[in-house]
């Protein structure tokens, strides 16, 4: 029997313009931006990381790699020879783009991968499935801003195992994913909600593929409410907080009567804002001057509590902070929708996200909390059932 | 002549469908029932006039805005409204889970509907109404045994307000053990809610625990949970799902160690009369519905009955009055100083007690315990049954028996089919049945709760069972055939989101005028 063909593409860009504090990498623009503000790629990284639980099984299949940064340059540093398969997109060699995307991954379908994982956010699934739709069966390796499609893998690892898992056979447990995006209009009218832009063929265990982001239905904004009530109750008078993105913070803020930038950090105290929209060098400076709290929120679907949408809260910040003015706040119903899945954690440290670990008072309504548990996103989380 | 030919399974089914009404909108002034002549001069003369004979504080200034219509409309409109309810005398009644509607036995109605006990007053002489206050007391003290505790109330008129005693009992016992500060309650998700629910209106902090991996009571997040702050736990056991938590006692010894009071949810006490007792578990108070597990009926939200049962520490701390009896003299005493007072006026639901009261003799221990035993078959037999339904599970505790009932999840037929459980619980009402998801938030995704208890028969189960099964075929070939029922009941699609926003909703006619902008007064 021939070897399998794995298949590997990364868009080097994805995940720029997250720690600086931009919505997304989308357009050579802001990715020039995002290096400008002292970006650093990680996709390649995260690629790497998915590699590694497969250079176990390294003899036992054909590694396809899309050429320099977008495969070949990852595979090669993780300790592959890949088989690079010739270029094709236009913008080949020069700064990539969607079409690049697009490209290598209908040369994947061309030169007959059994599987490919390709390393990116929710602008990148959409590019994958465009170019081959369900035609080809893929993985995605969490590296993007924005996360929402159900195309990915919970962590990198959680992805490389999975592939080594399909690759040796678990071949039959295979599933449409969502691929999901920001509705951009709606977006702009400063509501969180997702558009359903295809489907994406991935192969299937519980609880390795992420769960569908669920927009917040409209009952959930009096819980929103009630949750907002609680957490101002609890704020400290005269300390500083951190308030981390999402819908439920945004409630936050409109109870304390500010405005909220919805996918940003924002810093505020009981009556005003002090920074809007901050990257983590302003965090850090502000750190310098004053301890501060931080106020999160789950992302709704997935439960992961740092590490997605939201990487300004970086380990260092999370260091800086003590425990006892982490407050984190939930719906029930957002809770519940987690279906027992713990919230997680993946701030790149493994020793933060282990200092995070363990059970969390959980903010979801008026006098209202949950007792939660919080595990490490980029460790084994594949293995917790799903309901 | 030829034998009748067998009738179809599941049988064929057509409800009434009257679109009737709010009785408010079948009113027209003047419209009439009931003319009553007036008083005549010479009875007037004689007895005065029964309206001026009345206090001026009791006379009302405006008469009550009641609708005005004619005996027959009246009549019609409730029968015609009777005509579009399902319910345990019409079909087998098992889709209600954490209800257990069981059946209520009709020789129980006939006792609780004889004048000796319908033209008791609550304030006749102690003297005069023993017999029903020996019911009570001996009521009390069966209750004590299936517990195991040492005093019991009948005083709260549902489930929830007796979990709402039981918590103004721990905190009072908090204050009287000098740990008033205690301000928070723990709970789990899969206990009904109610608990939580009577924790907040009590003043208290709520912390809910999530299931552990395998669906079980999460111990350790208990553990985290106990604290200097903790009064006490309310909990249910079996949880809503029908799963026993094992490690019951372990849940009570964390707590009674961190200084808290825990208060068993026996509401559905169905699969385990008999078998396990909330003292044996470590208990300090625990409760029943006499509506659930006592037979007695739920009557459409009321009244039902709750019942509270203390150990001797709590029993200062019960609702008064007590019922006592000195020498086969039964009594109530309501001097008791630490008593956290009245509940409910009176003593409580007394056709209920009664009811109840027969219930339990009609069975006995022996009985008691075949109540629980033929529950718990009953819905192990059903669990089997479902299970062999395409797209449907039983989440939780796989492989693992359940006790009294089971919250089943659609999800998969939901990712089949794009059928979802709230349409099957509309399509469900087609086939002559009652069906329910479960408490909101949807912890198990597209749920289904069936509790069987002890009254349905194997045929009834395979009615029901037969019942799923038609309508999962009906999701996976003729999806639109679910979605859009109703198709031959009266029941309605309801936007729920629309439960959450207090403009969208009205309890009350005159609320609805007032959201509407129709009220003219
Ligand atoms: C376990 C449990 N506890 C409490 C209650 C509340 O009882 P009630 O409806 O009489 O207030 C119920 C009823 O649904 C129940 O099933």
């Amino acid at each position: 029997m021939a070897p399998k063909r794995l298949g590997l593409i990364v868009n080097p860009v994805a995940g720029l313009g997250g720690r600086v504090g931009l919505k997304g990498s989308d357009g050579p623009e802001i990715q020039r931006r995002a290096l400008a503000l002292g970006a650093v790629p990680r996709a390649g990284e995260r690629a790497a990381a998915a590699l590694k639980p497969l250079r176990p099984l390294a003899g036992a299949f054909d590694l396809l790699a899309a050429p320099g940064a977008m495969g070949e340059s990852i595979a090669r540093q993780a300790g592959f020879a890949p088989r690079v398969l010739p270029a094709t997109g236009p913008a080949a060699g020069g700064v990539t783009g969607p079409e690049d995307t697009r490209a290598a991954a209908r040369a994947m379908q061309q030169a007959g991968a059994d599987l490919v994982l390709f390393a990116g956010g929710d602008g990148t699934a959409r590019d994958v499935c465009d170019a081959v739709g369900t035609g080809l069966t893929v993985l995605g390796v969490p590296a993007g801003v924005k996360i929402h499609s159900a195309a990915y893998a919970v962590s990198p690892a959680a992805a490389g195992r999975l592939a080594a898992a399909y690759l040796e056979g678990d071949r039959a447990l295979r599933r449409e994913a969502e691929v999901i995006d920001l509705d951009e209009d709606a977006y702009r009218r400063g509501r969180i909600a997702t558009v359903l832009h295809g489907y994406l063929m991935v192969p299937y265990r519980r609880g390795a593929v992420q769960n569908q982001k669920v927009p917040t239905p409209a009952g959930e904004e009096a819980q929103a409410r009630a949750v907002a009530a609680e957490v101002v109750d609890r704020l400290v008078p005269g300390r500083a907080y951190l308030l981390g993105p999402g819908t439920t913070t945004r409630a936050v803020a409109a109870r304390l009567g500010l405005p909220k930038t919805l996918v940003g950090v924002d810093v505020v105290t009981g009556g005003e804002l002090l920074a809007a929209d901050v990257a983590e060098r302003d965090v850090l400076a502000l750190l310098d001057r004053r301890p501060l709290g931080l106020i999160l929120s789950p992302i709704g679907g997935q439960g992961f509590l740092l590490g997605r949408g939201n990487q300004q809260i970086t380990p260092e910040v999370i260091r800086r902070v003590e425990r006892a003015h982490l407050l984190v706040a939930c719906p029930s119903a957002k809770l519940a929708a987690l279906r027992g899945h713990p919230l997680l954690v993946d701030t790149g440290d493994q020793q933060v996200d282990a200092l995070l670990a363990g059970y969390l008072e959980v903010i979801t309504g008026y006098r209202d909390t949950a007792m939660y548990r919080v595990a490490a996103g980029g460790e084994g989380d594949e293995n917790l059932e799903a309901s | 002549m030829k034998p009748i030919g067998p009738k179809p399974r599941p049988r064929r089914f057509h409800q009434a469908s009257w679109d009737e009404p709010v009785i408010f909108e079948l009113s027209r002034p003047g419209q009439r029932g009931v003319l009553l002549p007036p008083v005549e001069a010479e009875i007037e003369r004689e007895v005065g006039h029964p309206a001026r004979e009345l206090p001026g504080t009791l006379r009302r200034t405006t008469p009550p805005a009641l609708p005005e219509l004619s005996q027959n409309q009246v009549l019609r409109h409730y029968a015609r409204l009777s005509q579009e309810t399902l319910g345990v005398d019409l079909n087998p009644d098992i889709g209600q889970g954490t209800c257990t509607m069981k059946y209520s036995p009709k020789v129980n109605e006939q006792l609780a509907r004889n004048p000796r006990l319908t033209e008791l007053h609550p304030l006749q002489d102690e003297a005069t109404v023993q017999g029903i206050l020996e019911v009570m007391h001996r009521l009390e003290a069966m209750l004590g045994e299936i517990s195991g505790m040492d005093r019991v109330t009948l005083q709260p008129g549902a489930g929830s307000a007796a979990i709402y005693a039981n918590v103004c009992m721990i905190r009072a016992c908090q204050a009287a053990r000098g740990q008033g500060e205690r301000d928070e309650v723990i709970t789990t998700i899969f206990s009904h809610p109610s608990n939580a629910a009577a924790a907040r209106v009590a003043g208290y902090r709520v912390i809910t625990l999530y299931p552990d991996a395998d669906g079980y009571p999460d111990l350790e997040a208990l553990k985290a949970a106990v604290s200097p702050r903790t009064a006490g736990l309310l909990i249910t056991n079996p949880e809503d799902t029908g799963i026993f938590n094992p490690r019951i006692a372990e849940f009570v010894r964390v707590v009674h160690e961190a200084g808290g009071l825990c208060s068993y949810d026996q509401a559905n006490a169905n699969g385990i009369l008999g078998i396990t007792r909330a003292r044996e578990a470590g208990f300090d108070l625990c409760h029943f519905n006499l509506h659930k597990t006592f037979s007695t009926p739920h009557g459409c939200g009321g009244p039902g009955a709750g019942a509270c049962g203390v150990t001797a520490e709590l029993a200062p701390f019960l609702p008064v009055p007590t019922v006592e009896c000195d020498d086969g003299r039964y009594r109530l005493d309501y001097e008791r100083p630490q008593s956290i007072g009245k509940v409910r006026p009176f003593y409580g639901v007394t056709p209920n007690l009664l009811r109840a009261y027969a219930w339990i003799m009609s069975l006995g221990a022996a009985g008691l315990r075949r109540v629980a035993e033929i529950a718990v078959l009953n819905n192990n037999y059903l669990l089997h049954q479902v299970l062999q339904i395409r797209g449907v599970s039983a989440p939780y505790a796989a492989g693992k028996r359940r006790i009294e009932q089971v919250r089943y999840s659609w999800e998969q037929l939901a990712r089949d089919t794009g059928v979802r459980s709230e349409d099957l619980e509309i399509r469900v009402a087609d086939y002559g049945m009652h069906y329910w998801t479960s408490h909101h938030p949807f912890v198990v995704p597209e749920p289904m709760t069936l509790e069987p208890t002890e009254s349905y028969s194997r045929a009834d189960l395979d009615d029901y069972a037969a019942v799923l099964r038609q309508i999962s075929d009906e999701a996976y070939s003729r999806p639109e055939v679910v979605t859009t029922a109703p198709h031959r009941s009266t029941v309605h699609r309801t936007r729920q989101e629309s439960f959450d926003d207090p403009d969208q909703w009205a309890v009350t006619w005159r609320a609805y005028l007032r959201k509407t902008g129709q009220d003219r007064g």
